[in-house]
């Protein structure tokens, strides 16, 4: 390990402070990375984190402090400048051309022009070797949340960098996926790379990172060596108070069946899609069923289905609250008690540049917001101010358009104006994706309320972890395909890792006796 | 925005810089076309400066000649009446972010409709003459606008385009019906058709003028469109629709439905514009009839921020830009291209003055490497 060696750190930065209009995002922020050394970023959702890793990657300058690089003080002018020096970085939220193919985004970060075929053998390599698996000549648009990071990872790692940062890059990965990374990243690491790991789990840092530095509210609160520490004592450091843990009774009496999937089958129209197979899926009032499965396996088409943004041709194969809903508008769906959250936030979930109060207004109109056609704008922003109140949205108020928020705080007005909406069943995607702890967990403990109330609740999430803490059944959705639904008590994460590369029981059933 | 230009020695220097406001700023989406018009006005004082005009004067003739009496401001509003009406509806579409350029085609369109009319039934005295007139200008309008929503909705082609290019083929349309089948034989040959009878011409609202019943149209109009924007629950489905398309489909809100209220509400605007003009003021069918409306409308939408009641104060702007370069053909020898110089600054500042809706101007201190 690269532990104390002599040579000045690969980066160093001192004294960072950043400010932007009305916020200090960094407040004299110091910070080492050695040559070889894995160093974990810590900190909840509007910590100062993202700010410090752009200030890092030259995407913004700091309003005062230094970056110093391999002993040499420098300001770094833009990205390309940070990747001549040998900085790459894997953004949290995507940096790709969507209407270009994985091979050409590889190729527009690289200096010259890169020949194309050459290129594509080059990512199917390091994809092999690391074990990200991605078809170079995709086009981005038609790809899932989890393939366009790995996308973006295997980018980075073409230009065999000398300091990697990594904004959350697990998230959305299998937990064999997550030790295949990490082996890479030792790997890396061990070969004289230096690592910046942001992430809010505590687990994988304690897992991979040599050192780490605490960050709350722009500010260091903490260094530490993860290995000396237990997960609650940097949730001390991190937070400042004990992480919330959901109480999660069990499921009191199920009642009837709010979602049926009965052989939903469903080829893919767009030839990048994926076409779904003879889905069985039920789920009751008063439970929480889980879908895992590494992103797209089919969660897109199969959520789409369900709400009714993309509906059948017949309606048979999709019962809600017993009637036969497959071919129903999302307005219908929703009159008969549906809600909705998506994957995406801003600009599906929310429009941008809308106020919440207008946010509100999006899905939740049938709650006394309408008077003969015309918008009760006294009852919209009443609505808007309840979600913001019960579920301590940070918001200036419900004029606050929705791409001021965080990404966490977006995500619990979301949440709240489809809860507070009292839906007979509700569907959420990634429910705490990219969202801090306190607010993950703030979130999780409302879908267990809900269910407590005696709505269905059906949760797509490729948090393994989340699930578990959540759940009552959980199924594996793989190449379209969904396995049985298992009581989460009478399986393990383990059992759900090896079924999230579609191998469960009756998987196949051509093959008779299945090897376990 | 920032300079590679070097200072001496390496000390701080001071550049201006645009930062992003942390909220667009309330108060510059008002202020910006205000500061527009003012850069206008002044632009427009050292263009008469530089063409060898007394600016005071010139700016006079300009700005105030067309309000010095009762008349001049019914000629003003008179002016102003097409521009709003057409505006109004354009604003509709724009605020859903469906692109109506070609108003001028369905202004021409509307023109020819309520002409079809007015010449099916001369001489009848009817007094259902000019409400048929209406609804055939704003049907031709509607129709003409209808194209483009088709291919929109049907092929994903863009509004943009075929608007625009559906103008010319309108106004060639006008030209072929004044030209051959609507001649007025008693015309000494002139591309035009015969003067329509008083039954197909709108009221004169004040004795001795000529601004007629089509401005309280307008206002009506406006105030249907403020209510309809700011108000109806359809108005913000289709202002989701524009801004995020996905969104709107996750409400459950119809995308398709947004591009034809988009287009048809710009359209039948736009031919009632164009009816109000054969019936008003002209009289008849020419081949000139629009004199750039359609175009001139997207500019005061703009200006008018979209909202009915800037509309209505960009509109008269607007007119006072027309009847003002008239002014200064006749007073100051200046040629007829003055009013659209003039456009053309209003445009040019207003968008330049928008930046800092979103942006702020900021002093930053850099350290100067070398």
């Amino acid at each position: 390990m690269a532990h104390g060696m002599p040579a000045p750190p690969r980066l160093s930065l001192r004294g960072i402070r950043k400010v932007y209009p009305g916020v200090v995002a960094n407040d004299g922020i110091d910070l080492d990375v050695a040559p070889g050394e894995i160093h974990a970023v810590l900190g909840e959702n509007g910590a100062g984190k993202s700010t410090l890793v752009k200030i890092a990657y030259g995407v913004t300058q700091p309003t005062s402090g230094e970056i110093v690089w391999e002993g040499r003080r420098l300001s770094l002018r833009d990205p390309a400048h940070a990747r001549s020096l040998g900085i790459g970085m894997v953004f949290q939220h995507f940096s790709l051309f969507e209407s270009l193919t994985v091979v050409e985004n590889a190729a527009l970060a690289l200096p010259g022009r890169p020949d194309l075929v050459d290129l594509s053998h080059r990512i199917e390599a390091v994809a092999k070797r690391y074990g990200l698996p991605v078809d170079p000549g995709r086009l981005v648009h038609a790809m899932s949340v989890g393939e366009r990071q790995r996308v973006e990872i295997i980018r980075c790692l073409l230009q065999n960098p000398k300091l990697l940062i990594m904004d959350e890059p697990t998230s959305v990965l299998t937990p064999q996926a997550v030790r295949r990374l990490f082996e890479t990243l030792r790997k890396l690491a061990a070969e004289g790379c230096s690592i910046l790991y942001i992430s809010h789990k505590l687990d994988e840092i304690r897992d991979l990172c040599h050192t780490a530095t605490v960050l709350r509210a722009g500010r260091v609160t903490g260094r530490c060596r993860p290995a000396d520490e237990t997960p609650a004592s940097m949730a001390r450091m991190m937070i400042g108070d004990d992480l919330p843990v959901p109480r999660h009774a069990k499921a009191v009496g199920v009642g009837d069946t709010r979602l049926h999937l009965l052989r939903l089958s469903r080829p893919s129209a767009d030839p990048f899609g994926v076409s779904l197979k003879e889905i069985e899926l039920d789920v009751r009032a008063g439970e929480i069923v889980g879908i895992a499965g590494v992103s797209g396996n089919g969660q897109q088409e199969l959520l789409r289905v369900i709400s009714g943004e993309d509906p059948l041709e017949v309606a048979p194969p999709l019962r809600l609250f017993g009637y036969e809903a497959g071919t129903l508008s999302v307005e219908r769906r929703r009159a008969l008690g549906l809600g909705f959250v998506p994957e995406e936030r801003l600009g599906r979930g929310a429009v941008p540049q809308m106020s919440l109060a207008q946010n509100a207004l999006l899905t939740a109109h049938r709650k006394d917001m309408l008077r003969a056609g015309l918008i009760d704008f006294a009852a919209m922003r009443r609505y808007a101010a309840e979600c913001i109140a019960r579920f301590d949205v940070k918001a200036p108020g419900p004029q606050a358009p929705a791409r001021a928020l965080s990404g966490g705080n977006l995500q619990k007005f979301i949440v709240a104006r489809e809860v507070l909406q009292r839906p007979r069943l509700l569907v959420v995607s990634q429910p705490t994706w990219g969202v801090d702890v306190g607010a993950a967990a703030f979130l999780r403990q409302q879908l267990i309320d809900l269910r407590d109330s005696g709505s269905a609740v059906l949760v797509v999430s490729e948090e393994l972890d989340e699930l578990f803490e959540i759940c009552d059944r959980i199924a594996v959705i793989a190449a379209g395909r969904l396995s049985p639904l298992r009581p989460v008590h009478e399986t393990s994460v383990e059992e759900i890792g090896v079924w999230m590369s579609g191998m469960w029981p009756d998987a196949v059933p051509m093959e008779p006796a299945d090897a376990q | 925005m920032r300079s590679e230009a070097r200072t001496g020695g390496a000390g701080l220097r001071w550049l201006p810089m645009l930062e992003a406001r942390a909220m667009p700023s309330p108060a510059m989406r008002w202020l910006s076309p205000v500061i527009a018009a003012l850069l206008t006005i002044a632009g427009g004082a050292v263009l008469f400066a530089a063409l060898g005009k007394d600016p005071v004067e010139a700016l006079g003739v300009f700005f105030l000649y067309p309000l010095r009496d009762l008349y001049a401001v019914s000629e003003l509003l008179l002016k102003a009446t097409p521009l709003m009406l057409i505006a109004a509806g354009l604003a509709v579409g724009f605020r859903a972010n469906v692109w109506n350029i070609g108003a001028e085609g369905q202004f021409v369109l509307g023109a020819i409709a309520a002409t079809g009319v007015a010449l099916a039934v001369h001489d009848s005295g009817s007094a259902w003459v000019l409400p048929a007139m209406l609804v055939a200008g704003a049907a031709g309008g509607a129709a003409w606008a209808a194209i483009p929503a088709l291919l929109r909705t049907r092929f994903n082609a863009s509004e943009i385009l075929v608007s625009l290019m559906l103008v010319y083929i309108a106004q060639l349309a006008a030209s072929w019906l004044v030209h051959g089948p609507w001649k007025d034989p008693q015309g000494f040959n002139f591309p035009q058709t015969l003067m329509f009878d008083e039954a197909a011409l709108l009221p004169v609202l004040i004795e001795g003028t000529r601004l007629n019943a089509a401005f309280p149209v307008a206002i009506g109009l406006l105030v249907a469109a403020w209510v309809f924007m700011q108000r109806s629950f359809v108005g913000f489905q289709m202002q989701v629709a524009g801004q995020a398309e996905a969104a709107a489909r996750y409400a459950g809100f119809p995308v398709a439905r947004t591009v034809w209220l988009g287009m048809l509400a710009g359209g039948a605007a736009a031919g009632v514009a164009g009816m109000s003009e054969v019936a008003g003021p002209m009289g008849q069918l020419t081949e000139h009839v629009s004199n750039q409306y359609g175009f001139a409308a997207i500019i005061v939408a703009f200006v008018g921020r979209l909202h009915p009641v800037g509309i209505a104060l960009a509109s008269l702007l607007m007119a006072l830009l027309y009847i003002g370069g008239e002014q200064a053909q006749q007073y100051l020898n200046l040629p007829a291209s003055i009013s659209k110089v003039f456009q053309g600054m209003l445009l040019f500042f207003l968008l330049g003055a928008d930046v800092f809706i979103q942006y702020r101007l900021r002093l930053a201190a850099w350290r100067a490497r070398g």
